[in-house]
């Protein structure tokens, strides 16, 4: 077992610069998510770390040996792969103890540990199929067999869930947890679906264009993303945004829609005249009669979620998003009144989208501009 | 990284020096037996030969002229794309008749395909020897016609009749190279546009002539072009094994010639001349494959 | 119905593909309507092309069962006569087939390993090693393509009489010979008289293109996470050639192996050229003396019947190798010149 220590780390591609020097440390048993979309860097950090890539510059060391120079195999790291890479021609049997053949280790010895290893991911059955004639499911055990049976210093996870259908990938989730939660194993897991993030992660990584945005527990990363960016990536359905101005000398942030959002003196004073990012959670606010919340929309569609109801509305041509279990009936153009929890409400800098903290609870209400 | 081409991948290993171990072996016979050739027929096709040894003198372009002036090379043009022609027109129509009935795939469909593949196999000298036995004017089936009229048939004195001879021969062994491509392209073509046109009314003929021939094409040129190549190279073991080039020249093909001039006239400057002009028709030909290849059609 | 065997264009998927996308549904014979005028002339045109391409190949099996008379007499023959394991026998033994037949799948089957082992790890070095190298030498195999044996027959020929001569001649010119010479006393003069040798019957025969293309194409499809798992599970290259690559391309040396062996077998030219000792000798050629006197009839009245007899025996492996691997066959010629 080890941490992982990644320290100024750049990757590029001729002149191309997809990292942008990042820092990240992951502790011992500790099981961390990178999570962001498709181009953020995600999967290149992560095989930098197995040692598929080069680094470009930087540092990252396991177990407090650098390892930039060494080769994947003396890493100590297993990985599962996005596509499983099960080697087609071998069987199951084969492809769990590959790793322990090419290492040198006897047969019978092999194979009790493939046993063994087969047992405790449920493939003791399936020792002598081919990979082609398994299911997806099985597939994906026999990857993580195939990882686990290494007994490596950490585990990394390139999207190994996501060729998988939506069921299946929920029952995995859990298989992987329980996996690790048995042999602890330091882990990185790479993925672009927040639900696998939040459930999976000790702490997640948030990645943006080459740049970690957020490093946090699920909860902090959604109770206080960092950025705009993380802001609008975690949480479905997504936060709504609204543009607005401080304003010093009346203490309240401006909307475009003339209404205004009291805030501290000291909060006001500090950022005066920002233009800013009101965010807001569709499930941070309820519906009520036009005029008696604090912002004022009409109402477009509705979507049934089972449990809910969004209601989708349109504040000045901006597109906005309510939850609601209440699930009152309104027909297109009607006016909606929102009222909100301001004690969950998200501000951040337009010009960086970085997250200003208000102190809740000096927030007042918002008053309608007429 | 998706800037990459599409032959390149992303995972590589590092040890050159095996990657120079496994790359060596071809390129040492590729230099010895290919490119080391190759600049000696240049050399001595620039060259003329001391008659007691010692260096070459150079010469220019005079072999060349010779050979360009020389009516014998100008003959053996000739009879080449007629062999060419003959043989190309023959089989690719013979081939294409066959592919496209068999793709409709009625019964019997797996061994008419068999039927038609297996001539590919035979050597060139058994079809030579086989066919040079067939057309025997006085044993083979030839001698019937010949017992009714008397010298109507004789590709052992009469050139015309040897040269039509060694078209057919080369020709029957070529259509199975010919019907398996025809067949692979005809099966390529979506079964969807075939449906298509049936919705649209079209017969099976019309459908054959208005979708499956123009979408055909580019096999059809491909093919063409591998044809033409094949008669000027592969005819040799056909020639050599039916006439040897006679009667009187008649079927002597630009390749059988070099073999001649070089083997048995010793006229290494001269065959290494012809060698030249033949390796830039080969060239020539080679390339507009690979280029029209690049442009080829892809169906959906 | 079996329209599976005749793969299109692009089958050289990788197993792995193959794994995960069951193989696409057979295409259904019969079209879309029913046209019994025209399936009858279907019929009558495939069997016309079918009569057109066997019945040489009859008349040769007749001939090879006639005795010299018969096959001689005028009006032919056209029904066998019962001499034909006598003429057989007669090519075997007394025209020496057998021990020609015993060479020419010595080389034959040292053709295609040969072609087969260096057409793989020529590919291997050119798609799994990233150096600056790999393009030239793509390109050095692939001009080998337009430089036919026929267009470089006499050179070629002067090469197999020595094939060191290049390395002397260039150390030669580059002054390298009279430097060993001058140091060391000795005259560098390398011999290595190919002539009447398998050697000289194999080795310039097994550089080969084509192959080289074919497995450089299916080692395109082999995913970049295979060789990141082998590399995770610390297998080095020649590793992973020898336990993963070659036994996923088992296809590839199937079909490989069955057109070279067709193409070997069928080796005119070359063995023509550089053999003369008669132990040496192939079928192929051997075929071509049996007649001895191309340009007539001879005085002698010829021997059609052995000659076709032994043209049987040539021509029977090969076809057989077409016929029962005609699916790897196909494969291996459509995909080796696209």
């Amino acid at each position: 077992m080890a941490n992982i220590d990644i320290r100024r780390v750049t990757k590029s591609y001729g002149k191309d610069e997809v990292i942008h020097g990042v820092d990240l440390t992951v502790n011992n048993g500790e099981f961390v998510v990178i999570l962001g979309p498709s181009g953020c860097g995600k999967s290149t950090l992560l095989r930098m770390i197995a040692g598929l890539e080069d680094i470009s510059g930087g540092e990252i060391s396991i177990a407090g040996t650098v390892v930039n120079d060494l080769e994947p195999r003396q890493r100590g790291c297993a990985m599962v792969f996005q596509n499983y890479a099960l080697y087609p021609h071998m069987t199951v049997a084969e492809n769990i103890g590959y790793a322990l053949k090419v290492a040198g280790m006897k047969k019978p010895e092999r194979l009790d540990k493939v046993r063994a290893v087969a047992k405790s991911v449920g493939l003791e059955e399936f020792m002598d199929r081919k990979p082609g004639q398994l299911s997806g499911g099985q597939r994906q055990r026999v990857a993580m067999a195939r990882a686990i049976i290494r007994e490596p210093k950490v585990f990394l996870f390139d999207e190994p869930l996501s060729n998988l259908d939506a069921k299946l990938r929920v029952q995995m989730r859990h298989e992987i947890r329980r996996i690790h939660n048995r042999i602890k194993a330091t882990s990185v897991f790479v993925t672009h679906d927040q639900h696998e993030g939040m459930t999976l992660a000790d702490r997640m990584v948030i990645m943006n264009k080459g740049t970690i945005d957020q490093v946090g527990t699920p909860e902090e990363v959604y109770n206080r993303p960092a950025t705009v960016y993380v802001a609008g990536f975690i949480g479905s359905p997504a936060m709504n945004f609204l543009s607005g101005q401080i304003s010093a000398e009346q203490g309240a942030i401006l909307l475009a829609d003339d209404s205004r959002i009291e805030i501290s003196g000291a909060q006001a004073r500090t950022h005066v005249g920002a233009l800013v990012q009101l965010g807001l959670r569709p499930e941070d606010m309820t519906l009520c009669a036009p005029g008696a919340g604090h912002l004022t929309g009409t109402f477009d569609f509705y979507e049934e979620l089972g449990s809910a109801g969004l209601y989708h509305l349109m504040i000045e041509d901006v597109p906005f998003t309510v939850l609601s279990s209440a699930k009152p009936r309104f027909q297109h153009g009607d006016p909606v009144g929102v009222l909100a929890d301001l004690s969950k409400l998200h501000v951040f800098r337009a010009q960086d989208g970085v997250r200003i903290d208000m102190d809740a609870s000096v927030t007042r209400q918002m008053e309608p501009a007429e | 990284m998706s800037s990459r081409g599409k032959d390149m991948r992303r995972a590589y290993f590092k040890n050159n020096w095996i990657a120079a171990l496994v790359v060596a072996p071809q390129l040492l016979i590729i230099f010895v037996f290919f490119y080391w050739p190759t600049s000696q027929a240049l050399y001595w096709a620039f060259t003329f030969e001391q008659p007691w040894g010692g260096g070459n003198e150079w010469a220019g372009f005079e072999n060349f002229r010779m050979i360009l002036t020389d009516g014998r090379y100008w003959d053996s043009i000739r009879v080449s794309i007629v062999y060419a022609a003959g043989a190309t027109v023959l089989s690719m129509g013979m081939a294409l008749i066959l592919a496209v009935f068999a793709d409709r795939q009625l019964r019997g469909y797996k061994y008419y395909r068999i039927g038609a593949i297996w001539p590919y196999a035979v050597a060139a000298p058994a079809v030579g020897l086989a066919f040079r036995f067939i057309f025997n004017p006085s044993a083979g089936i030839m001698s019937y016609v010949n017992a009714a009229f008397p010298g109507f048939w004789d590709p052992i004195l009469n050139g015309d009749h040897a040269l039509l001879m060694v078209i057919i021969a080369g020709a029957w062994k070529q259509v199975a190279y010919n019907f398996i491509f025809f067949l692979a392209g005809l099966q390529s073509i979506p079964r969807s546009l075939i449906e298509a046109g049936a919705m649209d009314g079209a017969t099976v003929l019309r459908r054959m002539r208005d979708i499956q021939l123009p979408l055909l094409a580019p096999t059809f040129f491909f093919v063409l072009v591998i044809n033409i190549t094949d008669s000027f190279t592969d005819s040799f073991g056909i020639v050599d094994t039916m006439t040897a080039g006679g009667p009187a020249r008649a079927t002597n093909l630009m390749v059988y010639k070099i073999y001649v001039d070089g083997f048995q006239g010793l006229d290494y400057s001269g065959a290494a001349a012809q060698s030249i002009i033949l390796m830039f028709l080969v060239i020539a030909l080679t390339v507009i494959q690979f280029r029209y290849i690049e442009r080829k059609v892809h169906y959906t | 119905m079996t329209q599976a065997d005749l793969p299109l264009a692009a089958a050289a998927g990788s197993a792995e593909a193959r794994a995960v996308n069951p193989p696409r549904k057979p295409r259904m014979p019969g079209l879309v309507e029913n046209t019994p005028v025209l399936n009858i002339l279907t019929h009558v045109i495939l069997l016309t092309g079918m009569i057109i391409l066997l019945f040489p190949m009859y008349l040769v099996f007749n001939a090879a069962t006639l005795s010299l008379q018969e096959v001689n007499a005028q009006p032919a023959h056209l029904l066998p006569g019962d001499q034909f394991w006598n003429n057989i026998q007669e090519a075997w033994v007394t025209r020496d087939f057998g021990q020609k037949f015993v060479n020419s799948l010595i080389v034959a089957l040292g053709v295609v390993t040969g072609k087969i082992f260096i057409a793989c790890i020529t590919a291997f070095g050119l798609v799994f090693f990233d150096h600056r190298l790999r393009m030239p030498i793509f390109w050095m195999v692939f001009i080998t393509l337009m430089l036919p044996l026929e267009v470089r027959i006499v050179p070629t020929y002067a090469v197999a009489a020595n094939a060191l001569q290049p390395f002397q001649m260039i150390m030669d010119w580059t002054g390298i010979s009279w430097l060993i010479q001058t140091v060391s006393g000795i005259e560098v003069a390398l011999e290595w008289n190919m002539l009447n040798s398998y050697t000289g019957l194999i080795v310039p025969l097994i550089a080969t293109a084509t192959g080289t293309f074919l497995y450089r194409q299916f080692f395109l499809t082999i995913p970049d996470e295979l060789v990141e798992a082998a590399k995770m599970d610390g297998a080095g290259p020649l590793r992973f050639l020898v336990e993963i690559l070659v036994p996923l391309s088992r296809t590839n040396i199937a079909a490989l192996a069955t057109i070279m062996f067709v193409y070997s077998w069928n080796q005119y030219l070359w063995p023509l050229l550089i053999v003369t000792d008669p132990s040496y000798g192939v079928v192929a050629v051997e075929l071509g003396k049996l007649v001895p006197d191309t340009n007539s009839t001879g005085g002698a009245i010829p021997n059609w019947h052995i000659a076709m007899a032994g043209t049987l025996i040539v021509t029977v492996p090969p076809v057989i190798v077409v016929i029962f691997m005609q699916r790897w066959f196909v494969r291996g010629l459509i995909n080796t010149d696209k």
